[in-house]
């Protein structure tokens, strides 16, 4: 295979359509990278679902106060307009259409926009968090993936195979190869590594590709 | 009115066996650990309460707190939205030995559920599981258009918080992001319970301050510079304290 984006760099790619002033929440794990990356001059609101609006980067080791954590329980702090609020508030933001942006991770995708993210099957403990809830009400729900599995196989897919988080709910597919949007039941791509040509791009992807207008070069530096 | 009352002892001593708890916090913000080991203690000397069903976001950390309540056996259920953490253990092995059951619930599920509880809202729509395999068995409802699955209340026969500031009428004021169930969970529970750092006589919380206004509180408790489950569990720490 050809060499592909680092996390971090899908990350960035994610941030670069990040307007100034939008309400983000990005997910636990690797999506939090995203925040690293906002273009000069753009400043979006994080939101984290234990009821945090606008909070800072992590503090230095040490300075830690484990009542100011996000969804991932990690520490955080406190920004001028800071706001905190309880858990119901918190949703009413989430499920009710006032969050800009949230950037998932993600199993599975399918070319309908169904996501698989929470469960890997019926072993062990399930644990779901508030990821079913982050898929509805957005303005637009994002993942950052690599293009395939550890193992190469697809996880841009026909249909899931795994439990599904949310039904038709993405709307943009950012990975380690390309950027693919979700529009009218099918994947539409937008932009790819140009080292790759589109037929080694569709092999590694379990759904057709459709092309609508050009596919735009996808560049990103070294982060 | 007065609803000061003067040990973390006299706080849970109520609480019976088969009861529904709730307890804020998320993850160890705003975990109540005070209360929550009072109730362990009176577990230890008079085998009560036992068969309880456990509503929180996450079921347990390490050996304190919920997971120590687990670990002592006080505990059937849970109905969580993420049962694991840094140390799931406690939950994880009786979960899997099938002596815990666990009903999982989206967190913004779980936290409208217990606001419908609170607010007398028998039932409610949301978009939130729609077609996956948490709204197995769930009526289902179009609304302009779009999907939605019917949720029910939850409510507790006891919610334990914890907050930061609280008068003799229960009106309280929390610390930053520790407050995120607890004024829901004041609002579900027949008798509501804060652990507080610090009491002050009524007109000591400026009233546009107020997060929890005491008609949701029975009982305020004192509960001095309380500990953070983060801290107890990067120290190891153990509830009951294990013999050195």
């Amino acid at each position: 295979m050809t060499s592909k984006l680092s996390n971090a760099q899908i990350a960035w790619r994610a941030a670069q359509d990040i307007h100034d002033g939008a309400y983000v929440n990005l997910g636990i794990g690797y999506p939090e990278m995203v925040a690293r990356f906002q273009p000069e001059g753009r400043q979006a609101i994080f939101h984290t679902e234990n009821g945090i609006l606008g909070f800072g980067e992590a503090p230095a080791p040490g300075e830690e106060d484990w009542d100011l954590i996000n969804a991932g329980k990690k520490a955080v702090t406190l920004k001028p307009g800071t706001a905190f609020f309880h858990h119901a508030d918190s949703f009413a933001m989430v499920r009710g259409g006032h969050l800009d942006v949230a950037i998932l991770g993600a199993y599975q995708v399918a070319q309908n926009g169904d996501l698989a993210n929470w469960s890997t099957g019926p072993k062990g403990v399930p644990a779901v968090g508030g990821a079913m809830d982050l898929v509805h009400g957005a303005k637009r729900v994002a993942v950052i993936t690599d293009h395939v599995t550890k193992d190469g196989k697809p996880k841009l897919l026909e249909s899931c195979t795994l439990p599904l988080t949310g039904v038709g709910c993405v709307t943009r597919i950012y990975t380690s190869l390309a950027v693919v949007d979700v529009e009218g039941g099918r994947f539409v791509l937008r932009e790819k590594l140009p080292a790759l040509s589109f037929d080694e791009l569709q092999s590694l992807t379990g759904a057709p590709l459709h092309l609508q207008g050009d596919v735009a070069d996808l560049i990103v530096p070294e982060v | 009115m007065d609803k000061r009352i003067s040990s973390l002892t006299e706080a849970v001593a109520d609480i019976p066996d088969g009861a529904t708890v709730m307890i804020g916090g998320f993850g160890g913000s705003g975990a109540p650990i005070e209360l929550i080991h009072a109730l362990i203690d009176r577990y230890l000397e008079t085998g009560s309460p036992k068969a309880l069903t456990v509503i929180n976001n996450n079921a347990g950390n390490g050996h304190v707190g919920i997971a120590a309540m687990i670990e002592q056996g006080m505990v059937t259920k849970m109905i969580c939205s993420f049962p694991r953490s840094a140390d799931p253990r406690a939950f994880t092995e009786r979960y899997l030995a099938g002596e815990i059951e666990l009903e999982l619930v989206p967190q913004g599920t779980l936290a409208e559920r217990i606001r419908a509880g609170g607010a007398g809202i028998p039932a409610f729509y949301t978009p939130t599981s729609f077609g996956t395999d948490l709204a197995k068995g769930k009526p289902v409802a179009e609304f302009e258009g779009r999907s939605y699955v019917q949720e029910r209340w939850l409510k507790a026969d006891v919610a334990l918080i914890k907050a930061e500031v609280g008068d003799h009428l229960g009106n309280l004021t929390y610390r930053m992001a520790a407050r995120n169930f607890a004024p829901l969970m004041a609002m579900a529970a027949t008798r509501s319970v804060a652990q507080v750092s610090q009491v002050v006589t009524p007109g000591g919380i400026d009233p546009e301050a107020v997060v929890t206004p005491g008609i949701f509180i029975d009982a305020v408790v004192s509960v001095p510079n309380p500990a953070q489950e983060e801290d107890l569990n990067r120290a190891n720490a153990h509830h009951p304290q294990v013999p050195a």
